[in-house]
């Protein structure tokens, strides 16, 4: 799981994968803006098959949030 | 000028004047839709209260239907989420993030929800939870905004989504709403040309910046914030991107744009103050009333493309 969220985090914000780990920042380190947020988030809903409502992107800061989210989620 | 969009609100022209904070309060709303297109009243950061009297007071000046921007970062838009409900207004946008969590409660009060989105991906993600329509905004407009373009970003919301698309970001005449129209826009929401008409309230110094605003006048602050805000030329953001290209910190940017708009439409300090504005201050070369702008507006447009089948 965790692989594949690096590789959705890298595919859709521009980001060098190997340079993504757990601690990752979607804001902090990969500068991502709100709409870059969404974008990102799109993207695991359509992988994973999830629906994020908005109000759970608050627990969402990093990749390894991500992984956790999504776990607790399938 | 029938669209799928002026159906949806009950309004005769497809023209909304943008929620705007400070600038869009009553007077201003109830003259736009008076003047048969859709005001709307600019919630901003302001207390639930204020909005409440701000509806009541423009449902005296107007039976025909007017909306309320909610800007969903305020620390009272939950507050204000009930009160368009409770005042049974008809129209909502929103700006500044998702308004799913509002979405049931809109609905279910027949309220049509209309989310201000700057991306393809936010404009599916609006859709899929009920929106009636969009506004698609492009960078050229003012305030708080996104990197797209208009040009850009319109066709691609509409084909992205089977609600209609409302275009926004540099329009100000016939020209500017005949060319959303061709992008696939069935409406058009301005802003900065109706902060320059009679009935709006703003500080006549900021109506005289918009007024001699030349096509090159306009900047952006804070594109490195995550927050970019496009205002005329002044002091304030000169100072603001000298510090920003310094790396100065969020907190010290922060202050300096602090209360910026309200210093700007109230007390009329263009020089310190934050004069937001699209970028098409450039062609707005006079004041007029409302209705006398809706007019010109409509009849410009018709000449253009009336009768083609863009509307009815």
């Amino acid at each position: 799981m965790l692989e594949k969220v690096k590789e959705i985090v890298a595919d859709s914000l521009g980001a060098e994968i190997s340079t993504l780990t757990e601690a990752s920042s979607f804001k902090d380190d990969l500068g991502a803006d709100s709409l870059d947020l969404f974008e990102v988030v799109m993207a695991f809903e359509e992988e994973f098959d999830v629906e994020i409502p908005s109000e759970d992107l608050e627990q969402i800061a990093t990749i390894g949030d991500v992984v956790k989210y999504l776990e607790a989620h399938k | 000028m029938k669209t799928k969009v002026t159906e949806i609100l009950g309004i005769e022209y497809p023209i909304i004047q943008g929620g705007m904070a400070w600038v869009a309060e009553h007077h201003l709303a109830a003259a736009v839709s008076e003047a048969g297109g859709l005001g709307l009243i600019g919630a901003a950061s302001a207390p639930a209260d204020w909005v409440r009297e701000q509806i009541r007071a423009a449902k005296k000046l107007t039976d025909k239907p007017f909306g309320v921007n909610i800007m969903l970062m305020s620390p009272y838009a939950d507050e204000v989420a009930e009160v368009i409900v409770e005042e049974g207004v008809k129209v909502v946008t929103t700006g500044a993030g998702s308004p799913e969590k509002y979405m049931k409660m809109w609905k279910e009060a027949g309220v049509k929800v209309i989310p201000v989105v700057a991306s393809v991906a936010l404009a599916k993600r609006m859709e899929r939870c009920g929106a009636d329509a969009l506004v698609a905004e492009g960078t050229e407009a003012g305030g708080h905004i996104g990197e797209n373009t208009t040009m850009v970003l319109v066709p691609q919301v509409v084909d992205a989504v089977s609600i209609p698309v409302i275009a926004a970001g540099g329009i100000a005449d016939g020209r500017g709403i005949a060319a959303a129209f061709m992008l696939g826009a069935q409406a058009v929401q301005m802003g900065t040309h109706f902060v320059v008409t009679n009935e709006s309230v703003v500080h006549e110094n900021y109506k005289k910046c918009i007024l001699k605003a030349r096509d090159i006048d306009s900047r952006v602050t804070g594109r490195t914030t995550g927050h970019p805000v496009r205002a005329l030329r002044n002091q304030m953001t000169k100072v603001y991107l000298q510090k920003e290209q310094e790396g100065a910190s969020l907190e010290e940017l922060e202050l300096l744009t602090l209360g910026g708009l309200r210093k700007a439409v109230v007390e009329g300090d263009v020089i310190n103050g934050s004069v937001m504005s699209g970028q098409i201050a450039g062609m707005v070369k006079e004041e007029m009333s409302c209705a006398e702008l809706i007019q010109k507006l409509v009849r410009e447009t018709d000449s253009l493309i009336g009768g083609k089948g863009f509307y009815e």
